[in-house]
Parts: structure tokens; C-alpha cells; sequence
């Protein structure tokens, strides 16, 4: 689906992604759901080990170019996407990457904290064990453990790693989902608008956390918050009616940005 | 403020419509509450003569000749005519011969083949009234000449007992003799079967269809099909049967095997559609977290999104076997209509089933059938009773929330 596209120009990096590596990276990517154009021509280079905001208005394509950095669209039957994602160089939609796989190495924290119903150890223990990542029972114990504390979770729940993850608050449901993700080793986190169904107190710990890991991971976040896209991120995206508008440093976007809807948006004209 | 207590018309007219409809409800609650409780008066009180039988204790005494001979009926007749040495012209033997049931000569054979006694003695045999002695002890119907039963009651001790019998025999020519076990065992092995089948091609098509079938015009075709399928009057589905089952493959008529097909083909719609239901209802943030960490398509369902729709599709498959339970008129297609007095033994055995007995009892002459076929209907409603609060259990016990 992507050899028809012609060849791309690498978009140029902000200027703070010099010094980093990319990760991943969308050349000329096209998506349309039925006879919507949801994405038009978008290219970007996301860097390593740091935070990628996404904000815009809403309907503006950026939880649908998300979801497709992990395939996640694809279970959606009317969603057709032309143009290149790349992880690490390698383009996620060559017919050889299992999306399977892929969802293995970048893994997705969603809008609304959505606990399996079941245990919050069987939580996180679900996807090292279908992927068979631990050899023993005792090394997967071990792995559930260090999810939950790289997830800042562990002391609120090691007396109750038993009971059901439903029964936590929407804060620590949510915190559990990125346990759950981290648990089998992604590069990537793609987070849809995490904070969105928690109070500040909540939102104020998901982004402490989101500041934490990002020494260890790639974290692209998505979010309808310009003062959490300030003060969680290092980098910036705007966009605007299916179209990428401005990337770069967080803290030019929000104080000088290049384009006039980037001005528009961040001083509250529309959105 | 005045507009606060102001009667205007406009209010009391909408007070008037509120009111107006309450009753409506009221009354349609009261008026099928009135016909629920007159059917289930109706059937209890018609019903109940079915589970109280009447018997004797009769002094056989065992003619040594007799006995060698197993001639168990001359033993029986000679111990009644013992008790009558009135009854000496045809008519009035008749008359006595009348009151006791043909059942008697067995149950001596059987008694005497589990405790043997030596000839010349005298044993107690536990004598069961015929239906018509039965019912006039009851003071349901009386016999034209109640002068032999009035000397029996006055000679030999007649004592009421729970009849157990209705539920340990098959059907019977003798109306005090017929018990619906046949049919109870064949209505389970015709349920089971169609149940078992019922449940694994509707479950997997519901997943199918739910999860994995792309959507497009032949999917929406088979869709309304199935819906289709579930308003086809049932007696179409026995046609099928007929048709196929037996004509075409040949298998064994009357049989659960064919019953159980057949019905399974009647309940595959209703369990469909409420599978697909009861996976629909799962939230689709389950899902999608499965597949964020990584699970296929195939674990994500069976790992997560099956368990959880798993009450909901019990429920579906208990009220389908609730129908499955009480449907006729697709078994008589295929000859489940026949007089069986063998219980089945297995699902290739002639049966009957419980809808189908009630259908047959109720068309004999013999007054108590009657009985038999209102306590038959009474047993029927309990089972469907015990299924739908079954499935009302499962669905509060396994109902998560998230």
C-alpha cells in the first residue's frame, strides 16, 4: 500500500531533535475513513526518550495519526492509510511486521483507564505472559512487580495485587494501564488523552510519571490540554483540520510560533 | 407568586392524562395477574388427582399350583373373589374385577421375586385401585354401581398415598398406570441434544459474526436472515427435519437424536442473537487494551471479550432451551407423536417429550387423564420455571460491572 507513494523528502527537525535520535518518523502519510480525508499529507520525526504532545482541536486527525503509529486502526475496516510510518527506520505497514509484534513495541495507554476485569496483578501479568516473555512464575512476579513501581503504583497496591483492578480509583485504573503497557517492554508509549477522565489531583501523577519515564522510553501523548501539553512535554505538534500545522520545541510553540492558526489556537481564539 | 398554586387548565389536564395512565398500567397488571392466577387454580386444581393414587393390602394366599405355574393373575383373582364370595354371576365379577388395576399381577411377581414365600402361606400385596375406583374415592366421578367398591372399603384396608408412580413410569394404556417418566427422559435427552449442538454452532457464529466477519453485504444478508430465521413458525422446522433427517440420512425415527437436530435448528436463532447481543454489550476499551499489549485479534475475544459476554450468551442459551423445552409442534413432523410406554435409554431410543404427552393425554377419553394431563402441564411449567430462574441467577451472580 505504500509503494505507490512517491519518494518522500525527510521533513526538516526542530531544532532540539538534532541532538536526539528519531524513533519514529511518517512520510506522506494519507488516511481516510470511508470518504473522510482524516490525515493529509502528514510527515514528522519523533524523537527518542522524550515527549511528543499532540494537540489541536478537536476532530483534528491527531488520536487517529496515534493510533496509527501502533496499527491500531487496522481494526477498523473502513480506514485506509497511504505514505510510511517508521520505527527505528523500518516501516510498520511492510506486509512482514506482524502488527502483533508491533503492538508489542509500541504500546498504547488509552482515553479512558480501561482495567481488564480481573485481578490487578493478572492486569499486568497478561501481556508478558501471552507475548512469553518470563521463563517462571517467580520471574513473572518479579516482572509485575517492577511494572507497577516503574508506574509509581506498587506501595498503593502490593497488599491487593489480588483483587480486581476495576476496584481502584480512575487515577490508579489509570496508572495500572501503563503498568500494564510497560510490562512487556515497549520503545514506545502512545498515550490518548490519558488525564482526561481524572481529577487534577490524578492528572498531576500521570504527568509526574509521564516525566519519569520518559529517561527510559519514547512517549508520544495526546491531548486536548495546552497547559498539559506545556508542562509535560519537550516537543510540540499542532494540528489542524487533518493537516500536521507546527512541530517543534514546546516552548517556542508556545511562545513564538512560526504560523498564525498555532497563535490562533494557544491564545484561544478557536478549539 | 401566584403562578406556584395556580390550578390552570393546562396542569389539571396533564394531572388528568398521569392519572389516566397509571390506571391503564394498574389495570393490565391486574387483568393478567387475574389470568395467570385462574390457569395456574385451573391446572392445580385439575392436576392434583394426579399425584394421590389409591391402594389395598390384599391377603394373597399362594396356592401351591398356581405358584409353580407363575399364574400370578389367578393368584390375584383368587384372593379378590376370596374377599367377595358374593359376587358369583359374570356381571358382578366384572363389577369386582373392576376396582383393582392389571398392574397387580406384576407387582405380586416382582414382590414375591424379592422376598420368595413358600406355597401355602399368605402375603400382604400392595394392590393399586383401577382409575375408575380411584376417582370415586376422590369424589371426582362415581361409578354407576358403587356396591362393590362400598364393600371393599368396608373389607380391606384402601389408604391414599403420594404417587410416586407418575413419576418412575412411562406412559400406559391404564390411565392409573401412566406416569410421565418416558417423557421427562425424553425431553431431556432431546433438550440436551439440541442444546449441546445449539450452543457450539451458535456461539461460534456469533463470534464470527460479531468479531471477526468483515462487514459488508453478504454479512448484512445473513444477518436479517438469521432474524428472519427466528420468526419461522416452528412446524416448518419439523418439515425440515423430515425431510432431511430422516428421509435424506436416515436416522432413527421418533428418536431425541432427531428431536434434539430439530430443535437445535429452532433455538440456533434466538441463542445467535443473543450471543451477539451479550458480546456487543462488552465494552470495546477491552478489547482495544488487549490488542494495545499485544494480544491478536483471536486472544483479545477468547481471553477477554468471551468471559465477559459469557453470562449474557448463558442467559440467551437458557431461555432458548426454554423453548426448546415446551415446543410441539416440530416433533410431531418427525414421530415423536407415538404411544411409548419405554423409558428411553439413550438418545437413539423411540421417545416422547413432555409437550408432545400432554397433547396425547389430552385427547384420551378416560376421565383420568384429565388429571394426568393438567399434572403433566403442572410438572412441564415447573421445569421452565427452574430455567428461567436459572438464567436469572446466572445473570445476577456472573454480571460484572466496569
Amino acid at each position: 500500500m505504500n509503494d505507490a507513494s512517491p519518494p518522500l523528502m525527510k521533513p526538516p527537525l526542530p531544532r532540539i531533535l538534532a541532538d536526539r535520535p528519531e524513533k519514529m518518523a511518517a512520510r506522506g502519510v494519507n488516511i481516510h475513513y470511508g470518504d473522510k480525508h482524516a490525515i493529509k499529507d502528514l510527515s514528522i520525526t519523533i524523537p527518542d526518550r522524550a515527549v511528543s504532545a499532540f494537540i489541536g482541536p478537536s476532530g483534528c486527525g491527531k488520536s487517529t495519526f496515534l493510533r496509527a503509529l501502533n496499527r491500531m486502526n487496522d481494526t477498523i475496516p473502513s480506514c485506509r492509510m497511504t505514505g510510511a510510518i517508521t520505527l527505528d527506520g523500518r516501516n510498520i505497514n511492510d506486509p512482514d511486521v506482524d502488527p502483533v509484534q508491533l503492538r508489542s513495541h509500541v504500546g498504547m495507554v488509552f482515553q479512558k483507564p480501561n482495567p481488564f476485569p480481573k485481578s490487578i496483578f493478572e492486569n499486568v501479568a497478561y501481556g508478558p505472559r501471552i507475548h512469553g516473555l518470563c521463563a517462571s512464575k517467580a520471574e513473572l512476579e518479579q516482572r509485575v512487580e517492577e511494572s507497577l513501581k516503574k508506574a509509581g503504583l506498587f506501595g498503593e497496591v502490593k497488599d491487593r495485587l489480588h483483587q480486581p483492578g476495576t476496584g481502584l480509583s480512575g487515577g490508579q485504573q489509570q496508572r495500572l494501564c501503563i503498568a500494564r503497557a510497560i510490562a512487556v517492554n515497549p520503545e514506545v508509549i502512545l498515550m490518548d488523552e490519558p488525564c482526561s477522565a481524572l481529577d487534577p489531583i490524578a492528572t498531576a501523577r500521570i504527568e509526574e510519571l509521564i516525566d519519569e519515564l520518559r529517561q527510559n522510553f519514547c512517549i508520544v501523548i495526546v491531548t486536548h490540554s495546552m497547559q498539559q501539553a506545556a508542562r509535560v512535554s519537550q516537543l510540540t505538534a499542532f494540528f489542524h483540520l487533518g493537516t500536521l500545522v507546527e512541530f517543534g520545541d514546546t516552548d517556542k510553540i508556545f511562545t513564538a510560533p512560526t504560523d498564525q492558526r498555532t497563535q490562533d489556537y494557544i491564545t484561544g481564539r478557536y478549539g | 407568586m401566584s403562578s406556584l398554586n395556580a390550578q390552570n387548565p393546562t396542569l389539571r389536564r396533564r394531572r388528568a392524562a398521569e392519572a389516566r395512565f397509571r390506571r391503564y398500567g394498574a389495570a393490565a397488571l391486574a387483568l393478567t395477574s387475574l389470568f395467570l392466577a385462574f390457569l395456574i387454580i385451573d391446572i392445580v386444581g385439575k392436576g392434583w388427582p394426579a399425584f394421590v393414587e389409591h391402594r389395598v393390602e390384599l391377603p394373597v394366599t399362594l396356592d401351591s399350583r398356581k405358584l409353580a405355574e407363575k399364574n400370578y393373575d389367578g393368584l390375584i383373582k383368587d384372593a379378590i373373589f376370596a374377599r367377595f364370595p358374593e359376587a358369583q354371576s359374570r356381571g358382578q365379577r366384572k363389577a369386582v374385577l373392576a376396582l383393582f388395576s392389571h398392574s397387580a399381577e406384576q407387582a405380586l411377581a416382582a414382590q414375591l421375586a424379592e422376598a420368595p414365600a413358600a406355597a401355602g402361606q399368605t402375603v400382604k400385596a400392595e394392590v393399586l385401585l383401577s382409575d375408575t375406583a380411584d376417582l370415586h374415592l376422590k369424589g371426582l366421578s362415581h361409578l354407576a354401581d358403587p356396591a362393590a367398591i362400598d364393600a371393599l372399603t368396608a373389607r380391606l384396608p384402601v389408604t391414599a398415598h403420594f404417587s410416586w408412580r407418575f413419576f418412575s413410569h412411562g406412559d400406559s394404556r391404564e390411565a392409573e398406570e401412566a406416569g410421565i417418566r418416558g417423557a421427562l427422559i425424553g425431553s431431556l435427552l432431546t433438550v440436551a441434544v439440541a442444546l449441546g449442538l445449539g450452543l457450539i454452532f451458535g456461539v461460534a457464529a456469533a463470534i464470527y459474526l460479531e468479531e471477526f466477519a468483515p462487514k459488508n453485504r453478504l454479512t448484512d444478508i445473513i444477518e436479517v436472515n438469521i432474524n428472519n430465521l427466528a420468526a419461522v413458525p416452528s412446524i416448518i422446522f419439523g418439515l425440515l427435519g423430515l425431510a432431511v433427517f430422516l428421509n435424506a440420512f436416515g436416522l432413527p425415527r421418533s428418536s431425541p437424536l432427531v428431536g434434539g437436530l430439530v430443535l437445535s435448528l429452532l433455538v440456533l436463532p434466538t441463542i445467535i442473537i443473543a450471543a451477539r447481543a451479550a458480546l456487543k454489550a462488552v465494552p470495546p476499551s477491552i478489547k482495544e487494551a488487549a490488542l494495545g499489549v499485544g494480544a491478536s485479534e483471536h486472544q483479545a475475544v477468547f481471553h477477554h471479550v468471551l468471559p465477559l459476554a459469557l453470562p449474557g450468551i448463558l442467559t440467551g442459551a437458557i431461555l432458548g432451551m426454554a423453548r426448546a423445552f415446551g415446543e410441539t409442534a416440530p416433533l410431531l413432523m418427525i414421530g415423536m407423536v407415538a404411544f411409548i410406554a419405554d423409558v428411553p435409554g439413550s438418545i437413539s431410543d423411540a421417545a416422547t417429550v413432555l409437550p408432545v404427552q400432554i397433547y396425547l393425554w389430552s385427547d384420551l377419553p378416560e376421565l383420568a387423564f384429565r388429571s394426568k394431563t393438567a399434572a403433566a402441564i403442572m410438572v412441564l411449567i415447573a421445569v421452565l420455571f427452574a430455567a428461567n430462574a436459572l438464567a436469572i441467577y446466572l445473570r445476577n451472580r456472573f454480571e460484572r460491572r466496569w
